[in-house]
This record gives C-alpha cells, structure tokens and sequence, in this order.
C-alpha cells in the first residue's frame, strides 16, 4: 500500500470518535441531499409524466388566417373585425415535412395527426368529440397510448377506433361494439370500438378518440391534409429551443409544451431552485465539517508531522495524507448517505399511497443519483482538505521537534 | 585525504529581523567518517541550532554547510529532503514515535518515505533492526505498550533504516534513568564500532561525553574546545572537560 494511503487510513483509525463523528456528519448531509433529490425528482417527473402523458412536446401547425387591412399602412383606419366561422388550418404536402422535423437534432418521433370537432353516437347516447386520425405506430411513439389501453388494443385499421374510459361508459360501449362517428357536412360512419385508453385525465378521457388516419381525413373533409405534426423530444426542457429551429425551418407554427404549460414549469422551475439551494448549503457544511475536523487534525499530529518531515517524508506526501483522508471522509461518508437516503426515500414512499397503492410522492433512486453523491461528497472532502493539508506540509520541523 | 562526512566553515546563524540574535557566530567544524563525537555546552550556547542547521532543518546565514561532501546552500527544498532522507539519521531526546504505527512500522518510515511502498524486504530489514536492538518480541507493539528504553531503542533502529552516513542523537538519554542511558549509549556506541557509523551527540551529560571519541564545546554560538576523549598522552583537556577530568 502507499506510504500516504497507509499514514491517512491510520491516523484516521486512530483518531477513531473524530473520525466517526464527522462520518457521520457527512453520511447525514449526504443522506438528506440523496433524499431531496430523490424525492424532488421523483415529483417533477411524475407531475412532467401526468402532464404529457397525453400531450405532445412540440405541436407543429399551420399559421392561422387573420384578416389584414389593405392598402396605405400610414392612413389611421378604424375597423371592426367579425370572427369567421370556425375553420381548419390544414397542412398540404406534410410528407416532406415529417423528414425535416425528424432530421432536427433531439427530435425522438414525429407524427401525422389530423384532428377536429366531431360527434360520437351509440343509439339516443350523442358526445361531442375531438376526432383524432393519426397513424398509431408512430403516434404511439410520441404518446405512449398503447401503455395506457385499459381494454382492447391500440389498434386502428379503417373500421376501428379506440376511445376513452369515460367517453365508453357515458356511450355505454365496450370493445368490439361499434359507435358513430359525424364530422359534419353529411360525413358520418360506423366503427368498431377496438380498444379503450385511460390517459390519466378526465377530460382526455372524456373526448379524444383515434381512428386511422385515413378515416379521420375522409370524416373531417381534410383531404390527404393533416391539422398539425405532433412531436417527441429527448430533453422536455429543451423543447423551446428545439421548438424555435423547426419553426425556422419549416416556416409553420411549432409550440413547445411549456407554453401550454407554463405555470406548470415555473413550479418545476422553483423547485429546482429551492432544491438546488438546499443541496448547496448542505454541501458547504458538510465541507466545513470536514476541513474543522482535518484543521484539528493537523494540529493534533503537528508532532508526527514534524517527524514525518524531519525523517525525510516530501512536503507533497505529507500534503497527500491529509487530501486522502478528506478524500475518504467523502467518499465512505456518501456510500452511507446514499444507504440513508434510498432508505428515507423508499420509508417515505411507501407510507404516503394514494388509494389504488401508487406512492402520492414517487421517488427517484436510479444509481446515477448516487454516482453523483458520492463524486460530489468525495470532491467536497478533498477540497475541504486543501487547506488543512497545506497547513501540515508547511510545518516546520526544526520548531516541532524542538517543542518535543 | 577522504572527504569529511561533515564540515563547516565559518557558519553563521542569526534569528529575529528587527532586533538579531545571533546562535551561532563563524562555527568551524569537521567530522570524518566513522567517528564518534559528543557535542556539549550549556543552554542556549547553540547546540540545537547546530544540529538543525547539520540535520537540514534549517539554513545557515554565512558561511558553508557541506554534508556528505554536497554544499547545502546549493539545494532545494526537495534537495534538502532527499539529502536529509538518504544520509542522516535523527535520535531525538523524546522519542518522537508515531503512536498510530507499530515499532516496526516506525523503524520503516524512512524507507518507506524513499520508496513511496512497504515491501516484503523492508519488513524484514526493520525486524533485523528491531532484533538488534533486543526488541524483535516488540516488532507488533504500538509506541504508548513500550517503557521509555525500549522506545528509544526503536528511534535509534529508526534511524539506521536507511544505513545512514551520520546520525545527529539530541540528548538521546535526556528523558532516561541512568541504567536505561546507559544501555541506550552503549547501543550508539556499538553501532558506530561494528557498522562503522559516524554519530554526532548532543549531551549535558559529561559522563556520557566521556565515552565517546571526541568532544566539542560550544559556549556563546562558538567552538571553545575540540578534544579527542580520552586526552592524549601529555594533553590536558580544556573547558568543561577540564572540570569533569
């Protein structure tokens, strides 16, 4: 073993209470770090994951028509503007377009979906609907639909359509019976109901259904057009800027989920923050410890070292037993933290459940996070011993042994 | 002539900025290989200053320190500690053990500190060390399970670790009673004879002086005698030893 590797294990075996309090100190603060950050990162991700579950990143759409006054710009003009009836901005050549956005750096999938009002109808039963033709493989990839089928399949050849959980029971249909579906103008057609979807809100659940993409051009008098590409990404809190160069590069409107969500990310915003801070005040006094603990230390041993130094121990080897136990502190420190913190997480998940068992606040252990403690926790020490390792290498010998 | 093992020439020592004092005022001295001398004088006459300067501890002000023949003004910090590392050895008067390692760790830590790790070979020479000094039985004791004999006895295994050329002793026996110093300096005594080990003493004690080859005085940071112990034929020895004899 190392001459310094040998010297740290030893001086801290022997200074055995210190040596565990501040272990101790240091297992606590990285315990409490591993179970903010499991528990902090657990919400966001399950507030993230209700919230798009049903809802793609990026929506790419066509601009919608205004009406523009013609003429002399600089001639003041006093108008009023009536709203139009409700009409569908369509997307005309969009194969082509689909490559564009899939080529764009983080985009994960890209889809087709033509969308618009519709009735859905099972004897005297009639709801207003959103209709939704989409192509199911690819949608699939940008909501993950065919996880959330409670019935049935997520399948959609020219007769099927798959609907929501409450949109079923207020139809009072089940798989394999049929509905109507009217998309107005006289376009009405019967389908067989081939799979049932719960996508976690009432509201989705209540309105949205898919048939083939096909069936909802022809119902929706769409045409080979489609109403928007809907997108998936890899990082949702990149979605903005990637949402901005396909807007720049399609020159169609793109809107990130953030902006139909915005209230939702300042929460995820502050959170971050407020963890970040408490994270980061947690890293100072666990640094604090460790350079007291060390601090003393040193001028416990100034004798040792003088004698380390006079028998002709390096000024860099003396420097290196004390960075090494800073090291250690952090290091065997975070291992035990990380047990602490997975199981404060893993205690508090399971006594907080919602009525159908899921825990009310998910928790976030993936191993990454504990890489993460003990790489901060081990940097943390050997920094926190810079200063008390200098100060061991710059003793002087000849006083030390003189004070015997 | 061989080159000495130790010289100084005209060394000058001052501590302090604004108001010096001055320790040692133009030291000359020169110690050959193989010898054993005591250094004596009364406090504050220089005698640590001497041995700090001669242990690579500290600078001297004016004049030339040579060890083993290299000019130390000439080196480093890095310089100092190897030289320091493969040429002297230290027995101080309290022991200085680590109390962290065992007896035979200690006597390995100048080895250690060389090689930068602890090898088969190295154990073995520190027990062959140990048992010369009688403690092989303790090899595996911690420094605070040892009387203050045997604690010596490990400093000065310690210190021939590294078969150094010259071994600077501080009061060795200063903490000792007299049986135990006396067995403490005829193991100094013994290792300069088979081993051929130049040792430079620092000692109150002129019946210990009094066994060695040499003895130099120092009174007021200066070299007031230099006498080969005992005096020869027709020689009357001065200062301290004069009063001893």
């Amino acid at each position: 073993m190392p001459f310094e590797w040998f010297l740290a294990l030893r001086f801290l075996r022997e200074g055995r209470l210190q040596s565990l309090l501040i272990l101790a100190g240091v297992a606590v603060g990285v315990g409490v770090i591993v179970f903010l950050s499991a528990l902090i990162t657990g919400l966001q991700a399950s507030l993230v994951d209700k919230t798009l579950g049903s809802q793609a990143h990026v929506i790419v759409r066509p601009e919608e028509e205004q009406a523009r006054v013609l003429g002399n710009s600089d001639a003041a003009v006093t108008l009023r503007r009536e709203n139009a009836p409700q009409r569908r901005e369509l997307i005309d050549e969009w194969q082509p377009l689909l490559e564009t956005i899939a080529a764009e750096p983080d985009v994960l999938a890209v889809s087709p979906v033509v969308s618009g009002p519709a009735f859905a109808s099972r004897g005297a039963a009639l709801e207003a609907i959103t209709l939704n033709g989409i192509v199911p493989a690819s949608f699939d990839q940008v909501i993950r639909v065919s996880d959330s089928i409670v019935s049935g399949r997520f399948e959609l050849s020219g007769e099927d359509v798959v609907i929501g959980r409450e949109l079923a029971e207020d139809l009072g249909v089940a798989v394999g019976e049929r509905i109507r579906l009217d998309g107005g103008e006289q376009r009405s057609a019967v389908f067989r109901v081939s799979g049932i979807f719960d996508l976690g809100s009432r509201e989705v659940n209540e309105r949205w259904v898919f048939v083939a993409l096909r069936s909802g051009q022809s119902l929706l008098s769409a045409g080979n057009s489609i109403s928007t590409v809907d997108v998936r990404v890899g990082d949702i809190f990149a979605a903005d800027a990637i949402a901005a160069r396909i807007a720049e590069r399609t020159g169609l409107i793109a809107d990130p989920w953030t902006k139909l969500n915005a209230q939702l990310l300042v929460a995820l915003r502050s959170q971050s923050a407020s963890s970040f801070i408490i994270r980061f005040f947690i890293t100072v006094a666990v640094a604090l410890g460790i350079a007291s603990v060390l601090t003393v230390s040193v001028v416990q041993k100034s004798s040792e070292i003088g004698i380390l130094k006079a028998l002709g121990t390096s000024t860099e080897r003396v420097r290196r037993v004390f960075v090494i136990q800073g090291g250690l502190v952090g290091l065997i420190g975070s291992g035990l933290g990380s047990v602490i913190g997975a199981t404060l997480a893993l205690f508090f998940s399971r006594i907080a459940q919602t009525p159908t068992g899921e825990p009310t606040f998910p928790v976030d252990l993936s191993p990454q996070r504990f890489l993460v403690a003990a790489l901060v926790a081990t940097v943390t020490g050997l920094l926190a011993a810079v200063a008390p390792a200098s100060r061991a290498a710059k003793l002087d010998p000849a006083k030390v042994i003189r004070r015997g | 002539m061989a080159e000495p093992i130790l010289q100084l020439e005209g060394v000058v020592k001052d501590y302090g900025t604004e108001v010096i004092t001055r320790a040692l005022d133009g030291v000359d001295l020169r110690l050959e290989a193989g010898e054993f001398a005591a250094l004596i004088g009364p406090s504050g006459s220089g005698k640590s200053t001497l041995l700090n300067l001669v242990g690579l501890l500290d600078r001297a002000t004016a004049g030339r320190v040579f060890v083993a023949g290299q000019e130390v003004a000439t080196l480093d910090d890095r310089g100092l500690t190897r030289l320091r590392r493969r040429t002297l050895g230290f027995v101080f008067q309290f022991h200085h053990l680590l109390p962290a390692l065992t007896a035979e760790e200690n006597v390995m830590v100048p080895l250690w500190a060389e090689r930068g790790r602890a090898d088969e070979e190295m154990r073995r020479h520190a027990r062959e060390l140990l048992g010369e000094v009688g403690l092989a039985e303790r090899a595996g004791s911690k420094s605070g399970e040892l009387s203050g004999g045997q604690q010596q006895r490990v400093a000065i295994a310690r210190a021939l670790a590294m078969s150094p050329a010259l071994v600077l002793a501080d009061e060795p026996t200063g903490n000792l009673d007299t049986k135990s110093a006396d067995a403490v300096f005829d193991l100094l005594r013994r290792f300069n004879r088979e081993r051929g080990t130049t040792f430079l003493v620092v000692t109150h004690d002129p019946r210990l002086a009094q066994r060695t080859d040499r003895i130099v005085e120092l009174v007021d940071g200066r070299i007031c005698c230099d006498n080969p112990w005992p005096p020869r034929g027709g020689e009357r020895p001065q200062g301290t030893m004069a009063q001893e004899r």
